[in-house]
């Protein structure tokens, strides 16, 4: 327990003076093991997304007729040119998976950042204001959250028609309660608060206090729930895309490539594989991240 | 600074008598939430389905056109030509007596269609849900009785993994290992063809056990195993975890170290002074898990061939049968309300916290 007495490391040496934020985050973060890797991860995965065009050995796309679900490369008959194997009509599963990783990140990033923005606006509106608009929002949350998620998702896609695109919106649809319940739960606790009625006293509007008083207070659930949003995203993206209602092949999305690999699971089995520990390893990675920053960034636990 | 407020006798003291027993006012109460949910949930599933772009009847009729009178016959006797508000309630009108339309393909009642498919969903997720139990609640106590040791570790670790799963790949490599490579377990479906038993509750290990066949049930079982392994891994996760930190709660309670210095030996400390008290929120958890079920329902059972409502929901999405899907949704949705009340019911009588709270 002496790591926990010792003074924080990068604070400064006069102690009357509290360490800076992002120092002291680091120093409880990089304690979790799990969520260090899990960030390592995610980093690699992300340069790889960027990279994808100029380290994947092989175009996506292009097929080989000399090459057709040919194994990996430890396997009797594979080859160093195709490290993963090839699929049913020649193309190279490392490039498509590499490519996949591009898509992967985009759909989080689009989920969680629309679905963020929508649960914000809900949840800040409904907590500040309360009242009339606050039952009425919260209604409305409390019907979509009963219906399993996955089943509104696979239905709003199915309404909007197959497509990555669709399939994110209605995957973003889908979480945006998960946000405003958050959101909201959090401007309540700190509406009430003394710093929030002295803003307001000072002649602060409804919109200032929301933006710039109330909501840097509600980051912590805020970044932890938004991590974990990414996983979800993906998951269930990729999940649309297996049942044929997300991206369309030729696409090399994960869940796609899955779907359309089925009828070769006997005969070709790095074909179902690797999309699918792209997946798993992805998923991990954020849910360790997010479970990391929980950690650090909840006051409750830090001690 | 005021002096923090007191709690005690004073704040227990109520202002007004209750007017009934407090947990018949508390399951009231619950109930009566359920309403409003509903009817959301009626509102959602008829505009949802009149986002479909295009017509209904001219998607009906597809690439064939339709002459202008017919058509317009046609939408008078759906009731199309009506304002919006009385299109609605002549929907929930419908539903509450039990008609949740017609399926464009098969022309039977979708409320039919769902009975006699949902036997199969449900003996599935009975069967993950036990599954998920049985071992994710001997798990989480393990864990948290060794916590920080190599046990707690790894079942936090496979836990974590196991929420993170895609089960459609996860059923596909389970069916890559036990089906195709050690032909243990068969690919999909129900049953082998070989046996025929006569469908009375629709539960597969019912109806074979009715009918006396054991080679039948085994055959039912072995049909069983994988999909429920598969739909049951990201509740074991689940409750898994929530058992774990229930538990850790639990055991840093002041009854627990009065009862170790009572001299109890620790196994009745942990299994019956501890895990019973742990048991509320997982018991909570656990019905959290219908509608995480119903969802993957419909990926496990369009992995498996089974003949269950995911699969035909899937189906009824890809022929367009929107009338079914429409009444999927808003079934299943009402399946999962009911659960979920259910589940918080029995929470207000396990709990006495719960039911004697305002």
């Amino acid at each position: 327990m002496s790591m926990d007495v010792r003074a924080i490391p990068g604070g400064p040496a006069d102690a009357s003076r509290p360490p800076r934020p992002l120092v002291e985050f680091w120093y409880h973060f990089r304690r979790n093991k799990g969520a260090v890797a899990g960030l390592a991860v995610i980093l690699i995965i992300a340069t790889v997304a960027v990279l994808a065009p100029w380290i994947a050995p092989h175009d996506p796309l292009v097929q080989n007729r000399a090459a057709i679900l040919q194994p990996p490369v430890w396997h009797d008959g594979g080859s160093w040119s195709y490290v993963l194997g090839t699929d049913d009509i020649g193309r190279d599963i490392l490039s498509r998976v590499i490519h996949g990783a591009r898509l992967s990140m985009l759909v989080g990033l689009i989920v969680v950042t629309l679905s963020l923005a929508v649960g914000l606006t809900l949840g800040m509106v409904s907590g500040f204001f309360g009242g009339v608009v606050d039952v009425a929002i919260m209604r409305l949350i409390d019907i979509m959250l009963a219906m399993p998620s996955l089943l509104l998702a696979v239905v709003v896609a199915a309404i909007l028609g197959p497509g990555l695109f669709n399939a994110m919106l209605s995957v973003a649809i889908v979480v945006v309660p998960h946000y405003a319940r958050l959101i909201r739960a959090a401007v309540l606790a700190e509406v009430s608060k003394d710093y929030v009625i002295a803003s307001r006293v000072a002649g602060a509007g409804p919109l200032r206090l929301m933006l710039v008083t109330i909501l840097p207070n509600c980051m912590a659930p805020l970044i932890v729930q938004a991590t974990l949003g990414f996983s979800t995203a993906i998951l269930d993206a990729a999940a649309l895309g297996f049942l044929g209602l997300g991206a369309q092949p030729p696409t090399p999305e994960w869940g796609t490539m899955l779907a359309s690999s089925l009828q070769f699971l006997q005969r070709a089995p790095w074909v179902v594989t690797w999309p699918g520990v792209a997946i798993l390893v992805t998923v991990l990675a954020f849910n360790l991240l997010g479970d990391g920053l929980r950690d650090a960034l909840d006051p409750k636990l830090k001690r | 600074m005021p002096p923090p407020p007191r709690c005690g006798a004073a704040a227990i003291r109520l202002p007004f008598p209750i007017p009934y027993p407090p947990m018949l006012r508390f399951l009231l109460t619950r109930a009566g939430l359920v309403v409003p949910t509903f009817l959301g949930i009626t509102v959602l599933a008829f505009f949802l389905i009149r986002l479909v772009p295009g017509d209904p009847i001219e998607v009906r009729v597809g690439e064939r056109g339709i002459a202008p009178e017919r058509l317009a016959e046609l939408r008078h006797a759906m009731g199309l030509d009506q304002p919006l508000w009385k299109q609605y309630a002549d929907y929930l009108g419908n539903v509450l007596t039990g008609d949740f339309g017609v399926s464009l393909v098969t022309r039977n009642a979708v409320i039919d269609e769902f009975l006699s498919l949902f036997p199969a969903t449900i003996e599935l997720a009975a069967a993950a849900i036990l599954f998920a139990v049985v071992v994710g609640l001997p798990a989480g106590v393990l864990a948290a009785v060794r916590r920080g040791s190599v046990v707690d570790h790894t079942v936090m670790g496979l836990s974590l993994t196991g929420y993170s799963m895609p089960i459609f790949w996860w059923g596909l490599l389970l069916i890559l290992l036990f089906s195709v490579n050690l032909g243990w377990t068969p690919v999909s479906g129900r049953l082998d063809l070989l046996y025929y038993v006569e469908p009375e509750t629709g539960f597969m290990l019912i109806d074979t056990l009715l009918a006396g066949d054991t080679d039948a049930f085994r055959s039912a079982l072995r049909h069983l195993v994988l999909p429920a392994v598969v739909l049951g891994t990201i509740p074991l996760a689940v409750i898994a975890r929530m058992t774990r930190s229930a538990m850790l709660e639990v055991l840093g309670e002041d009854y627990i170290r009065t009862a170790r210095a009572k001299g109890l030996r620790e196994k009745r400390v942990i299994g019956l002074h501890a895990l019973r008290n742990a048991l509320i929120p997982v018991v909570t958890v656990i019905g959290l898990q219908a509608g995480t079920l119903l969802g993957g329902a419909i990926l496990t059972e369009t992995i498996f061939s089974w003949p269950g409502i995911g699969k035909w929901l899937v189906e009824s999405i890809n022929r367009r049968d929107y009338p079914a899907l429409q009444g999927g949704i808003l079934l299943i949705a009402t399946t999962v309300i009911a659960v979920n009340l259910l589940v918080d019911l029995l929470y207000g009588v396990l709990n006495p916290r719960i039911r004697h709270a305002r």
